[in-house]
């Protein structure tokens, strides 16, 4: 290691803080550290910059944090790397209420390709962001947690107002197959009055225990042998789709003393089909805004195989 | 790290499904997935078929032990349903022959005494459906099974491997899809 060059770095880095600090004291530490008590190049400098930023009482985030500024600028259906460092501009699209003490702010950022869950932690210090406000986030970690990625906004981070307006895409993706199964959590279910999410055995994950609404829904699994797709139909569809209303359903279930009765029929009449759906892409699920099943034999298709297979043999 | 990810459903044809024999783990552990590799080298997990339920019979000695035959233009499968998969084999149970049913299930293999190796099909879900949705499946396996064919003289691990075990005749894979394609073409005109 120079020591000069280490030094001059350092001071250069302080003074850009606004500190002024003697190239000799630093000099002076390095040069004990490293000749007389042998500490590994990297240690001395971690050590000889705690040094001062105690000194001066700077917090380390600070110190630190300039250093990763150059952080790439990336757009919100790009991100696919856990523990990646970007910056992202985009529109709040929501704002949840939170109710976790250190939790500032939670909700969903979006750009042109699309929205991601963001959380922002009271001990960031950082501004409000508003609703249908266009930000930059800086310096913001993306983070994966069962199976979806998030924004976490720590105190390195920092939020730019910005002017534009930026339209949120909504990508709609196109997907033909069969269903093949029809996950738990589909049917008839109870949703918290609060918050909106379904809730698991009576209570809801954020309030507790709640007078649930009643909800019709179908996670569903389509297949086309390839590759699979996972898929959520919402209530008006789902009556459409299974011939059956939201008040059948709950009747239906009353009757037999079981929701599951419900999930049953959704099988029993729409499971191994084949379906085109669309809809835009929310992490795994496709979120249906359209659906009908596929009954009819494209013919020319069938004429385009035959003579493939014949070519062949 | 990557959680749990589903397995694509493979659409295989009864006759090439009977052919297979080479089962394989994918990693030591007990708890790794098991595949069946078939002639064209589709690696099967689990697989979707739609055809005739032609015979269904309970062969359970003490407890319901139910096989049901499910016929596509090539050949029948055998899909067998006992105790855990309790919907299956209600189904089973209940179902009139012949019907249209859709099988979403898991290939397994037994070993007879002589050595012969018996797929069968481990139903999850079976579905009574309707005529044109087993059009659609004949030609869904039928371009699926082109596709396969198509690619069985590169290297991929999987292709080289089913070339070695099974000394695949593409030729007769080919003719089994036309077969296909044919009886659907005749009931098309029909």
């Amino acid at each position: 290691m120079d020591i000069k060059e280490t030094a001059n770095n350092i001071r250069a880095r302080f003074s850009e803080l606004g500190l002024d600090i003697s190239i000799d004291e630093i000099e002076e530490r390095l040069e004990k550290l490293l000749t007389k008590f042998k500490v590994p190049e990297d240690e001395a400098y971690r050590s000889v910059v705690n040094y001062f930023l105690k000194e001066h009482n700077v917090s380390k985030n600070s110190f630190y944090s300039s250093n990763q500024f150059d952080v790439p600028q990336m757009k919100i259906s790009d991100l696919s790397e856990d523990g990646q460092w970007v910056s992202i501009k985009g529109r709040i699209a929501q704002l949840w209420e939170n109710s976790h003490e250190s939790i500032d702010q939670v909700g969903l950022i979006g750009d042109e390709t699309g929205v991601i869950k963001f959380t922002k932690w009271k001990n960031a210090n950082l501004p409000e962001v508003a609703e249908d406000k266009t930000y930059t986030f800086k310096n913001v970690v993306v983070n994966e947690w069962n199976e979806k990625f998030q924004l976490n906004l720590n105190k390195t981070s920092s939020i730019v107002e910005e002017d534009d307006e930026i339209e949120i895409g909504t990508s709609v993706i196109t997907f033909t197959g069969a269903m093949v199964d029809i996950q738990t959590g589909s049917g008839l279910i109870k949703r918290c009055p609060e918050c909106n999410r379904a809730l698991t055995k009576g209570a809801c994950n954020e309030h507790g225990k709640v007078n649930g609404i009643y909800d019709l829904r179908i996670k569903a699994v389509f297949d086309d042998g390839f590759s699979i797709q996972e898929a959520i139909i919402g209530r008006e569809m789902t009556e459409k789709l299974a011939d059956i209303s939201l008040d059948n359903a709950v009747a239906m279930a009353a009757d037999a003393l079981d929701q599951g009765v419900v999930h049953e029929h959704l099988m029993k009449t729409l499971n191994g089909r084949y379906y085109t759906i669309s809809g835009s892409k929310l992490e795994r699920y496709i979120l249906v805004d359209e659906i009908y099943m596929e009954t009819e034999l494209n013919k020319e298709r069938l004429v385009e195989l035959i003579s493939k297979a014949q070519e062949l043999v | 790290m990557r959680g749990y990810v589903r397995e694509v459903a493979q659409r295989i044809f009864a006759q090439e499904f009977r052919e297979s024999n080479l089962s394989f783990k994918d990693g030591d552990d007990i708890y790794a997935p098991q595949y069946l590799l078939t002639p064209t080298a589709a690696k099967v997990n689990r697989l979707f078929i739609v055809g005739t339920l032609t015979e269904t019979e309970d062969i359970g000695t003490e407890t319901e032990y139910w096989r049901g035959r499910v016929s596509d233009p090539t050949g029948s499968f055998l899909v067998y349903a006992g105790q855990y998969q309790p919907e299956a084999a209600q189904m089973l149970s209940e179902c009139e022959t012949p019907s249209f049913v859709a099988v979403v299930g898991k290939p397994t293999t037994f070993t007879t005494q002589e050595g012969d190796i018996i797929t069968s099909v481990r139903p999850e879900s079976i579905n009574v459906v309707d005529e044109g949705t087993r059009d659609l499946w004949v030609m869904d396996t039928a371009e699926n099974t082109l596709d396969r064919i198509e690619v069985l003289d590169e290297t991929q691990p999987n292709i080289v491997k089913a070339n070695e075990h099974y000394n695949t005749d593409k030729k007769y894979y080919v003719e089994l899809v036309l077969k296909a394609l044919e009886s659907l073409e005749e009931e098309v005109i029909r």
